[in-house]
């Protein structure tokens, strides 16, 4: 507890650092994250993350220090060429793009992996730490590279800011973009060099393997809650700078964890919790709606039985017992109760001991699910032409949809007719 | 017969298209009327999109020239649009119908400007000429097939050009779509706006188009629906590909022979 008041009251001007840089570097890669997820080109995001290893190697080796300046300009040009090698291979090649992704990201980290492991047994003194850039430290950020990543994660912030229309049309659709004239060309290339460079400042704090995660999953979880791409840019800053902040706090308090893992197994949680809880999208909303929907039914389909009965009896008004409705209609009876409870508590039913008697109102609504029924089975054998005995099952589905706009329009196109094509009169 | 005219808007030119060096279109000639509303007619596969594609600057030529207004197509960008088929885009995407008609207007606005207060009018008005003012606050997911093509329509019109090409605009629409969009069509070219159609519905050709291209890899016949459009020449552009030129395209990609002797 003591740790976390430490950490959130930012006394400690290193965790202020950490702290900021982490933020800043999670929203940037959020935002150029969004258009790449867009674009559906979430692979070559995690492609560069993974081809920057080497560059970062090789301005080590080069420079002998841990300049981030170096760092970033090796990380650069490496992921750079990876793209331009996957673009070039799908369009001069049979192979198309997945696998050429999968080939470029594999060959680039190999080698990467090569440098990292012949610098650790160079005996070389300044590489400690370098191996942390495989699945990040975001506390071991000394102050100046805080201050060049930050200033990086800036100008990627304003550069999205301010190609946002450029990139939403491109994103949208592309062939109308140069139709318009615009340089659709460089704007992808302004694109991709975004998408390198978001991965680039990312490495220290989140390392290269990880790094993809930072680009697609605050964008992918932010699309679940947002029709809006403004909303959705906004969403998914704020989950990157979140899943940022819990990941710089763990690697303050456990030096030891390693940074990458923590921040992308939050990021994957909200993500995860969005798939879930969302509304519209989400599956409890979906699962919310389809009860809704069967519990509707179930009604609709209980008060129709007491007007066939009614029907039948001439009597709508008539007591009826829970066998009565089960010998005319097959329902469980935990079902029946459920529904019967409802009819009774929205006032469509009266509960009288253990018999059920329609109010005028529960009439109404019944009345009109027959009278959909009837008009339907009706349509369908004027204007389907289908056989009077196998309409039946497709109007128990369509009664209950039916709006009220429909319901007019049927009745005028059918003219008010009087009976159903099984000869039962239809109710006005 | 193909009947070129004189002060055309639209001067296509010895134009030939390849895809991996197959010809998909060859030796295009021909010339377009101001005000015309012109069908492109012709079977699958037979360059339809490609030769419109090729026009707006989708696709390179392999050789030949196009012109709109006697000005090749980057100096009068603005005075031309393209409503692209439905299904090129992703309609998942998360914009609103009146995001998507605004970008009308990014041509006139060039890069780095926003969409300013009257951008925003003239995407209402085009919005409300397609009849969808009810919807433009509305996802451009949950549009029907016609709508989402209304909005494509929107969008072209925002951009107050005076030259349309639209590639199939009248595939999967319900028939109010269809008709509403053929009148705003049939306006446009009272207004002197030149309208050009990639059409797959034989039968309403007579009554939508004024101005009929057939194409099947060559033109077959560009002129007015009457002198155009019977059976003969229709048989010409149906009756299968001219098995010759087929083989020779065919020898060209296996070859990898370029088009023209460069």
């Amino acid at each position: 507890m003591d740790q976390l008041y430490q950490f959130l009251s930012f006394s400690d001007p290193n965790v202020r650092y950490v702290v900021v840089g982490t933020i800043l570097l999670a929203v940037s890669s959020a935002l150029v994250g969004s258009f790449t997820f867009l674009k559906k080109k979430a692979l070559v995001g995690d492609a560069v993350a993974h081809a920057v290893l080497p560059g970062v190697c090789l301005a080590f080796l080069l420079s002998g220090n841990k300049n981030p300046v170096f760092l970033i300009i090796g990380a650069f040009i490496t992921g750079w060429i990876s793209l331009v090698i996957i673009d070039q291979i799908t369009a001069n090649s049979r192979i198309k793009e997945d696998t050429a992704i999968g080939l470029i990201l594999s060959v680039f980290f190999g080698v990467g992996i090569l440098l990292l492991t012949y610098i650790q047994h160079s005996g070389n003194a300044a590489q400690s730490g370098l191996d942390t850039f495989l699945f990040g430290k975001a506390a071991a950020m000394v102050q100046q590279d805080v201050i060049v990543f930050s200033s990086v994660s800036i100008a990627l912030i304003l550069l999205v800011l301010i190609f946002f229309k450029e990139l939403m049309l491109i994103a949208f659709d592309e062939d109308y973009a140069v139709s318009i004239g615009y340089p659709v060309r460089r704007l992808e290339l302004v694109l991709t060099t975004l998408t390198v460079m978001a991965v680039v400042v990312g490495i220290q704090a989140v390392g290269v393997v990880l790094m993809a995660a930072m680009l697609i999953t605050p964008a992918a979880a932010a699309r679940f809650w947002t029709d809006n791409l403004k909303i959705m840019l906004l969403l998914a800053a704020i989950f990157g700078m979140f899943s940022g902040v819990v990941g710089a706090y763990v690697s303050y308090v456990a030096p030891a964890m390693p940074t990458g893992p923590w921040i992308v197994m939050i990021i994957s949680m909200i993500a995860m919790a969005s798939f879930f809880i969302a509304p519209k999208k989400g599956i409890f909303f979906k699962m919310w709606h389809q009860y809704r929907i069967r519990r509707m039914i179930l009604e609709e389909n209980i008060l129709k039985v007491f007007c066939h009965l009614g029907e039948k009896d001439e009597d709508y008004f008539k007591p009826r017992s829970r066998e009565e409705i089960i010998a005319q209609r097959e329902l469980r009876h935990s079902k029946l109760n459920f529904g019967l409870l409802r009819l009774n508590q929205q006032g469509y039913l009266r509960k009288k001991g253990n018999v059920f008697i329609l109010t005028q109102d529960g009439k109404n609504k019944g009345l009109r699910i027959i009278k959909l029924h009837r008009l339907w089975e009706l349509y369908l054998t004027k204007y389907l032409r289908i056989a009077p005995d196998h309409v039946h099952d497709d109007a128990e589905t369509i009664e209950h949809i039916i709006t009220p706009d429909i319901e007019r329009k049927l009745e005028e196109l059918l003219e008010y007719p009087e009976m159903d094509p099984h000869q039962s009169k239809i109710p006005y | 017969m193909i009947q070129q005219v004189d002060n055309p808007v639209l001067e296509i030119h010895d134009l030939t298209v390849s895809y991996n060096n197959k010809p998909v279109l060859w030796g295009i000639d021909m010339t377009i009327p101001r005000g015309a509303l012109v069908g492109i007619v012709g079977p699958n596969g037979a360059g339809k999109s490609t030769l419109i594609k090729s026009v707006m600057g989708l696709v390179p030529m392999g050789s030949g020239y196009v012109e709109l207004f006697g000005e090749p197509l980057k100096k009068i960008r603005n005075q031309v649009s393209y409503v692209p088929q439905r299904g090129t885009v992703d309609w998942d995407f998360p914009a609103s119908v009146r995001d998507v008609v605004v970008m009308g207007r990014y041509g006139k606005l060039g890069l780095f400007k926003r969409p300013r207060k009257a951008d925003y009018e003239a995407a209402d008005r085009a919005i409300r000429q397609v009849g969808m003012e009810n919807f433009a606050s509305r996802q451009i997911s949950q549009l029907s097939g016609g709508q989402q093509q209304r909005v494509f329509l929107a969008r072209a019109l925002a951009q107050q050009a005076d030259i349309y090409f639209l590639d199939e605009p009248f595939a999967g629409v319900d028939a109010a779509t269809e008709k509403a969009i053929i009148a705003l069509l049939r306006k446009m070219t009272e207004e002197q706006k030149t309208v050009i159609v990639v059409h797959h519905d034989l039968q309403s050709v007579e009554t939508y188009f004024n101005w009929v291209i057939l194409l099947n890899t060559r033109l077959v016949a560009s002129g007015p629906t009457e002198k155009v459009f019977n059976h003969d020449l229709l048989q010409e552009t149906y009756g299968g590909k001219l098995t010759l030129l087929s083989e020779v395209s065919n020898l060209l990609k296996r070859g990898s022979f370029p088009n023209r002797e460069v």
